[in-house]
């Protein structure tokens, strides 16, 4: 079965959620695409979007609409000439309505996971939950007579136990996208122990037609992007246990998200960056992780104190982010949790305290106007520097950060999760937008 | 010329879009009647109000599809009270709108049924991105032309003129006459408050300008900065014959008189014979230079219609400043700059100033009779003696309806 003919038929499981969504989303589009290849007219595609709430699926079709929009005023270009032949589209709309129609229409919404049954492609954008995962694989292999392939979205859960759990006899196989995937370039791609060669080449093919920038992680828990995330979240987290003599809960707090976004020259601190993902995510995932970890404990105190009291973080479904660790307006952190009083207590109470105890560190360049630059290696070097002679609290903290920044990507390599120091810097850089990777030698 | 006709109290709105400060195109910004008002009343407040007005011109475009709006002429009155039961018409050439709306009031003029006609030129494009403005802009080429035509379809058209001209005459040196007339319209658009780049700080404007081309998301042979902006604006004269200048008070010291014209047709259907030549826009100037009496070397500043870059090479050689394949030359030598041998569009022209369609024949007068009246603070340039006439050409399509007026200061 060749490329074209196995996206002729595919079901996304999990569809109306932010990760799924996303997947539908890409996958809708580059079917779409395939079916309005002259060879491919009058050809059936189609695409199902199972997942267990009807309401839920009714926003995907509406968030489907708006972006397929957006994505079809961008390719405008070649969308004429894709429509060249039809003479009763002139105008942009005409042929943009068209388009948005042309995808929209290969998605069938649904709550029955018996429509996959049909399918030759699976992808898979469920629960973080083992258990669950295997069930619904091996129901659809067993029911499919067409032995369809599997495409877990899985950040953590090594793809090896879910083959096997399943029976899929290697037709699975990890294809993590980065949150969310119609924005973010990188994907990871895990093979299993036992994935067919035939199945990574299409995944290979398919996130090149996505335009994505892969990069293959071992099939160990976490992979690479959660394998440094989660330990970076534990450094935080200890850090902050550290600083108890010193400040309050708060104010350590504070001190790290400051530390780990501006004197770290990241686009959000740490404790942002877990709000963003969301608190109970963060969790579940160390805990999914922990069990195929040897020698080390990934588990977070601090995370599960606060979720014991509701604290979630995550977004809400227009994208802004609700309030967490940190409470926020109009995007921008203003309070952060006290667990000792359950409330949020205002950034502004204690900041200048909090800063003036970190002492007097060199200003750092921001993220927004590093990122982009082309002397990026350059500010970055000098900053640097200062940081090395710079004595202080907060430089001393900002050093250590950085350091064990780096030890989390070495481990990374050493531990078999990645192949080398560029896999891991890539998956930092364009999977978290990262100014620069881990490992370097800006403090040596 | 029968009776003597003058340009008077001309007056600008801003050019809104990207560039601007103030603007958010996802904020409510004022509408199409807005800007017809403000354009409005700001001329009549040089005049002595719409009582001295016999008549009112309105050029506009494609209102009819970026607001929806027809029947523009009946906006006078919303204008101001006065201007009720007066004659007004609309009048609408493509981009040559605004020049065409000129003409119409002069004819008024000299067919003395007005002293003083009030002309408007006012275009509201920001209602939509620019890919459905491209659509409907393209309703200034033939219609059936436009399902073959680029996505961006006017674009296109001069990406495939300029094409050709790089084919004929060398691109290299021509793409950095178009970067310098890009950096010579920001430049001159930073001295102008109205202007839609009056903003624009960045350094070096030619490297900025001399991007490649990307055909895969716009078009083979231009890209954005070769390109007029996409705007919000309007701009009012009045024209008025010598009992009409007395009638509003104004010192003929503030007027410019029209000492000739050219308005030319050539047929929508035809694709031009030659695309490295802007044939019509030839005939047109040379129409007017013919009514004026002078010849091309007595202009001291032109507004030219660079609706993109490679057009305003293009009417240079058109004009005869420069010989045919010599326009990068003339440019690169620095003759079009403000302090140059003929300054071209002083307030920044449609890349700089803005290209409020409708509009900018309009403006274009405006900023002749500000720059030969002394009028045009910071972008003033120096008018000598034996260089005193101003130009414009103002052009609808790809070289299809063309206005050229020639001005000379009121004596």
């Amino acid at each position: 079965m060749s490329y074209e003919e196995r996206l002729q038929h595919v079901s996304v499981l999990g569809a109306a959620g932010k990760m799924g969504s996303g997947i539908l989303l890409l996958t809708a589009v580059e079917m779409a695409d395939l079916s309005l290849k002259p060879e491919n007219r009058g050809k059936a595609y189609v695409l199902n979007a199972i997942d267990v709430s009807d309401e839920a699926l009714a926003g995907v079709m509406k968030y489907l609409k708006a972006q397929v929009l957006k994505l079809a005023e961008k390719k405008m270009v070649g969308l004429r000439k894709v429509y060249a032949h039809r003479a009763d589209l002139i105008d942009n709309d005409e042929i943009i309505d068209q388009y948005i129609f042309d995808v929209i229409s290969l998605v069938r919404t649904t709550t029955r996971l018996e429509s996959a049954y049909d399918s030759f492609m699976i992808f898979e954008a469920i629960k973080e939950d083992p258990e669950m995962k295997i069930g619904i694989f091996s129901k659809i292999s067993l029911n499919n007579p067409h032995k369809p392939w599997f495409f877990t979205n899985t950040s953590s859960i090594p793809i090896t136990k879910l083959d096997e759990g399943a029976g899929l006899n290697g037709r699975i196989i990890g294809f993590h996208f980065y949150n969310p995937p119609a924005v973010q370039k990188l994907v990871e791609i895990i093979k299993a122990e036992h994935t067919l060669s035939e199945v990574e080449a299409f995944a290979q093919q398919y996130a090149k037609n996505l335009r994505k920038v892969v990069v293959p992680s071992h099939d160990k828990a976490g992979f690479i992007g959660n394998g440094h995330f989660m330990r970076d979240i534990l450094h935080a987290a200890a850090e902050v246990d550290k600083l108890s003599n010193e400040f309050s809960f708060v104010e350590a707090v504070y001190a790290l998200n400051k530390i780990s976004q501006d004197y770290l020259v990241r686009p959000m601190g740490i404790f942002q960056l877990v709000d963003y993902v969301g608190v109970d995510v963060c969790s579940f995932i160390m805990s999914v992780m922990n069990p195929y970890l040897e020698n080390e404990d990934l588990h977070c105190h601090l995370l599960d104190n606060l979720l014991e009291q509701g604290i979630k973080g995550g977004q809400y479904s227009d994208g802004s982010q609700k309030d967490g660790i940190l409470k926020y307006e109009k995007g921008r952190p203003v309070a952060i949790y006290d667990p000792g009083t359950k409330t949020y207590v205002s950034i502004g109470d204690f900041q200048s305290k909090v800063d003036g105890k970190l002492g007097s560190m060199p200003v750092p360049p921001t993220w927004k106007n590093v990122v982009g630059s082309k002397s990026k290696d350059e500010i970055l070097q000098v900053y640097f520097n200062g940081l090395k002679q710079t004595s202080g609290l907060g430089a001393e903290l900002a050093r250590t950060y950085a350091n064990r920044s780096c030890a989390i990507g070495q481990q990374l390599i050493s531990s078999g999760v990645a192949m080398n120091e560029n896999d891991v810097n890539t998956v930092l850089l364009t999977g978290f937008f990262h100014a620069y990777g881990p490992i370097n030698d800006y403090l040596k | 010329m029968r009776r003597k006709v003058y340009m008077i109290a001309g007056y600008n709105t801003l050019s809104m879009g990207t560039g601007r400060k103030e603007f958010n195109p996802k904020k409510e910004r004022p509408g199409l009647e807005e800007y017809i008002r403000e354009a409005g009343q700001g001329t009549l407040a040089k005049i002595g109000g719409a009582e001295n007005v016999d008549e009112c011109v309105i050029g506009n475009f494609m209102a009819s599809r970026f607001n929806r709006q027809a029947n523009l002429a009946a906006f006078f009155p919303y204008v101001d009270e006065g201007l009720r039961y007066k004659p007004a018409i609309r009048v609408e050439g493509a981009c040559a709108t605004g020049g065409l709306a000129l003409m119409s009031g002069i004819k008024s003029v000299l067919a003395e049924t007005a002293e003083v006609v009030l002309v408007i030129g006012v275009e509201v494009q920001n209602t939509v991105k620019a890919i459905y403005c491209a659509d409907y802009l393209a309703g200034a080429g033939w219609f059936k032309n436009r399902k073959n035509g680029h996505a961006y379809f006017f674009p296109g058209q001069f990406s495939d003129r300029a094409g050709s001209y790089f084919e004929k005459y060398g691109r290299e040196k021509t793409r950095q006459a178009l970067a310098r007339w890009f950096r010579n319209a920001i430049e001159n658009a930073r001295l102008c408050p109205t202007a839609q780049e009056f903003h624009n700080t960045v350094h070096d404007l030619e490297g900025q300008a001399k991007m490649e081309p990307n055909g895969k998301s716009f078009v083979d042979h231009l890209n954005i900065f070769d390109c007029s902006k996409v705007s919000d604006g309007a701009s009012a004269i009045a024209i008025v014959s010598q009992e009409g200048l007395k009638r509003c008070g104004i010192p003929v010291s503030q007027a410019i008189e029209v000492k000739g014209w050219g308005q030319v047709e050539e047929d929508i259907t035809k694709p031009p014979a030659d695309p490295t030549e802007l044939s019509t826009t030839k005939q047109a100037v040379k129409n007017a230079l013919a009514y004026a009496g002078i010849t091309r070397d007595q202009i001291g500043t032109a507004e030219i219609h660079d609706c993109f870059s490679i057009a305003g090479l293009m009417c240079i050689e058109a004009i005869g400043f420069a010989e045919k394949g010599k326009g990068a030359d003339f440019i690169l030598e620095g003759n079009t700059s403000r302090t140059g041998r003929v300054p071209i569009n002083t307030t920044g022209g449609l890349i700089g100033w803005g290209h409020p369609t409708g509009g900018t024949g309009v403006h274009q007068a405006v900023t002749i009779l500000e720059q030969l009246t002394g009028m045009a603070g910071d972008a003033q340039v120096e008018i000598t003696a034996d260089q005193p006439y101003g130009l414009t050409v103002n052009m609808g399509g790809d070289d299809k309806s063309l206005v050229s007026i020639v001005y000379k200061k009121a004596e």
